[in-house]
């Protein structure tokens, strides 16, 4: 391409340059309106009734109305696009209630007027996994071909109304509907300390570190089978109430903000409690007094127990509810233990299998796993558990 | 309906009867396949089969920035001729793949800016254009948005240093218009007057658009002076150019209203109520006439910034706060939006707002900073001395 003339060139600058002074000093002037779509959701258990009212020229731009090209858009042009509409629309929102998706089916298309033109309206229903507690609207009508789009959004459920706006900087937004109640939060917390024990493993070898030789009596320098249940039964009591008065003190503080330790000391100590306790089952120091282990020890878990509870975001209104919701789960998870293990444990308690199989490989076992961990946490090193 | 009241409750009886309309009207299947629902842009249009080809050759290859540009512009423009504010979004898509990168092309830059202005993200567009002026001292396209942005927001000694950077790179003319816009503002009216005048008459080779530009600006220059015969003269030539842009009918009714010629505002206005500022004045025109029609337009209007608001967009407090003061007549909700518009833009449109809307009030205390600013500025305006006067008495 030949470059322009000299003059040519100048005068294309000077048409340029003017057409955005002008622009620049008259845009104050225009305020038409920009694209919005109108989205009504109402909700009732686990079903939202939806009604979508999107401008005829932005699904023009969309998908195509307009088909003999005459710029008249006719009701027949629209009726002939409604798969399309439905289906252009319905994949740009997704509606989650909770963590679960919604599925959504469109129903009938009408027409309506806004103040700046024709709209199609889109009704539609969705059907969520369980009762909306929680809805999280992704919206992303339109946003590619027009950033300064947005959606109003007017969600009424059985109690309340709200409204919300939609844009390319807020195209996901969550809606909290129904308030879980006192009860069903403090069960939500009780279920989390529950689980945490259970499939917290370096808790739960601790606790069996301490409870394996419960069913023995430390007598002439060996492990004696205990003769009455009455005197495991009380051990095992000492050693859990201390372990659980131990890390129910470090949870509150910690929780409260009132002592802080870095969770590596934290998670390393767990892991050396671990080892100490399992060693003291093969090399006895402490015998009679395992509960002070315990309570010693229990400290430290504490800590750990409450990185999980900061966690999970903890309200302030809902602190107290939370710290005892989830102290509780964790005593019930420990209890759940005892009470399988405890029985059986006693029963086999003079057998070879128990006394070898479980008692002495079980702790070089424990000791090993932990003494990993220990490595790994301590020098923030990956060995062997992931 | 109650629903409804209650969630937008705190806007009253006068968005009682906007909503309906906005949010709720009854959607309903039209009688006939072959009823008109919308009217677009004919696809024959030659315009539409320009930006056809360019969205075609943009899509083709959506990073290719001097495609993305032209189109932008192209968009820009027919924003500023019909008033359409969607294609300043379309016009952003464009841009999409720089967007929010933190220093595209220049000339994608100075596109950006252009757009940042247009949704009043001054900020925003200034720090681009700061940008592209350190990179590139001879953009006048930059310095020039840069020193309508700096009058806007009332930086009037930047705003005149960015003007005359256009010496080496511009018209004369254009950059006197320039000069003189900011020099009216700043104590220097009578000069700036004077100068613009004398050489739009030398410039015998201007186009009918840059004289309509310049007149435009004479007439309001003139106005403000309260020279009402020059300004007279001054919109009057510029209507008789060619088609007038929307801001000279706004600025031409404004005139016509003070002189108490409403029905010439009626008929200037009466095709052109697509574009809110217009409407803004035929309704204020028709109220001034007692014309049975006003309370319709009026409402019109409402209905308008009630579906801005609902969008959360802030980009007409300018009109609103006239529409508050004159046709709402709610002198609080317009102090309100004055005073955030203020904070804003400080035109002398916006200054004049906020001073009548704290007269009606009997707010002093909302008028003290900016008589403050005006001794500073020294803005000359006749319509701001009995304005002055009755916040003074008020006192």
């Amino acid at each position: 391409m030949n470059p322009l003339p000299r003059r040519q060139r100048v005068l294309h600058h000077l048409v340029f340059v003017l057409c955005l002074l002008l622009m620049v000093w008259h845009g104050a002037a225009h305020a038409d309106k920009f694209s919005d779509s109108y989205l009504s959701l109402k909700t009732s258990g686990q079903k939202i009734e939806g009604q979508w009212d999107i401008a005829l020229r932005d699904l023009d731009m969309a998908v195509g109305l307009d088909q003999d090209g005459n710029g008249e858009i006719t009701w027949d042009e629209v009726r002939a696009r409604h798969a399309d509409i439905a289906a252009y629309a319905l994949s740009h929102l997704a509606l989650v209630a909770d963590t679960r998706a919604c599925s959504i089916v469109p129903g009938e298309q009408l027409i309506d007027t806004h103040s700046d033109g024709g709209y199609s309206v889109l009704r539609f229903s969705a059907t969520c996994p369980e009762a909306i507690r929680q809805l999280t609207v992704n919206y992303s009508l339109l946003f590619d071909r027009d950033p300064q789009h947005k959606g109003l959004l007017r969600l009424q459920t059985p109690d309340a109304v709200s409204t919300a706006v939609f844009s390319p900087e807020n195209a996901r937004q969550q809606f909290v509907l129904a308030k879980a109640s006192t009860a069903q939060q403090f069960g939500e917390y009780v279920r989390t300390g529950i689980g945490h024990i259970w499939i917290g493993f370096d808790h739960l070898l601790f606790l069996f570190s301490l409870l394996l030789p419960a069913v023995f009596i430390w007598s002439g320098g060996a492990w004696q089978p205990a003769d009455r249940f009455r005197t495991t039964f009380v051990d095992v009591l000492k050693i859990v109430t201390a372990f659980t008065l131990a890390h129910s003190i470090t949870l509150t503080l910690a929780t409260l903000h009132i002592v802080a330790l870095p969770s590596r000391w934290v998670e390393s100590g767990i892991a050396a409690s671990v080892v100490i306790a399992a060693l003291n089952n093969l090399y006895p120091v402490v015998q009679g007094r395992r509960w002070l282990v315990a309570f010693v020890f229990g400290l430290i878990h504490g800590f750990g127990f409450a990185s999980v509870l900061a966690d999970l975001g903890l309200p302030n209104a809902a602190l107290a509810l939370a710290l005892v919701g989830f102290n509780v789960g964790v005593e019930l998870g420990q209890l759940t233990i005892v009470a399988v293990f405890l029985p059986l444990a006693f029963f086999l308690r003079r057998s070879w299998f128990y006394r070898k199989l479980v008692f002495v490989a079980g702790s070089v076992v424990i000791i090993a796993v932990a003494s990993v961990w220990l490595v790994e946490r301590a020098f923030n090193v990956v060995l062997i558990s992931g | 309906m109650t629903l409804l009241l209650r969630a937008y409750g705190l806007f009253g009886l006068l968005c009682l009867c906007m909503i309906p309309q906005t949010v709720s009207a009854t959607p309903f299947i039209p009688g006939s396949g072959t009823q008109v629902l919308e009217t677009l842009p004919s696809r024959n249009d030659p315009l539409q089969r320009e930006l056809q080809q360019l969205r075609t050759t943009l899509a083709a290859n959506p990073k290719d920035a001097r495609t993305a540009v032209m189109l932008a512009r192209r968009y820009v423009e027919i924003w500023r001729d019909g008033g359409d504010p969607r294609y300043l979004g379309y016009a952003q898509a464009a841009l999409a793949p720089w967007w929010a990168l933190p220093a595209p092309p220049l000339a994608v830059r100075v596109m950006r800016a252009t757009l940042l202005q247009s949704t009043h993200k001054f900020s925003a567009a200034l720090a681009d254009l700061d940008a592209v002026v350190r990179i590139d001292r001879d953009n006048a396209q930059a310095w020039l948005t840069r020193a309508t942005i700096l009058q806007v927001l009332g930086d009037y000694p930047k705003a005149r240093a960015s003007c005359q950077q256009l010496s080496r790179l511009a018209p004369a003319l254009i950059m006197q218009t320039c000069l003189s816009s900011v020099a009216s503002l700043n104590g220097e009216a009578e000069t700036a007057y004077h100068q613009l005048d004398e050489l739009l008459q030398q410039s015998t080779d201007a186009t009918p658009d840059i004289r309509i530009w310049v007149q435009t600006l004479l007439g309001e220059i003139a106005q403000r002076r309260g020279d009402m015969k020059a300004a007279r003269h001054q919109f009057e030539q510029a209507m008789a150019l060619g088609v007038p842009d929307s801001y000279l009918l706004a600025a031409y009714a404004d005139f016509l209203l003070h002189q108490n010629a409403a029905v010439k505002v009626v008929d200037l206005l009466k095709q052109k109520t697509q574009i809110d500022a217009l409407l803004l004045r035929y309704a204020i025109a028709l109220q001034a006439m007692q014309s049975p029609e006003a309370p319709k337009y009026r409402a019109m209007l409402g209905q308008r910034f009630e579906a801005a608001r609902m969008r959360g967009d802030t980009i007409h407090q300018r009109e609103q706060a006239r529409y508050e003061l004159e046709l709402a007549k709610d002198p609080a909700a317009a102090l309100r939006v004055a005073q955030e518009n203020w904070a804003l833009q400080k035109e002398p449109a916006d200054t004049r707002l906020l001073l009548q809307a704290a007269v009606a009030a009997k707010d002093p205390v909302a008028a003290a900073p900016l008589l403050a600013w005006l001794r500073s500025t020294r803005l000359e305006d006749s319509a701001l001395a009995p304005l002055i006067a009755a916040i003074g008495s008020a006192r």
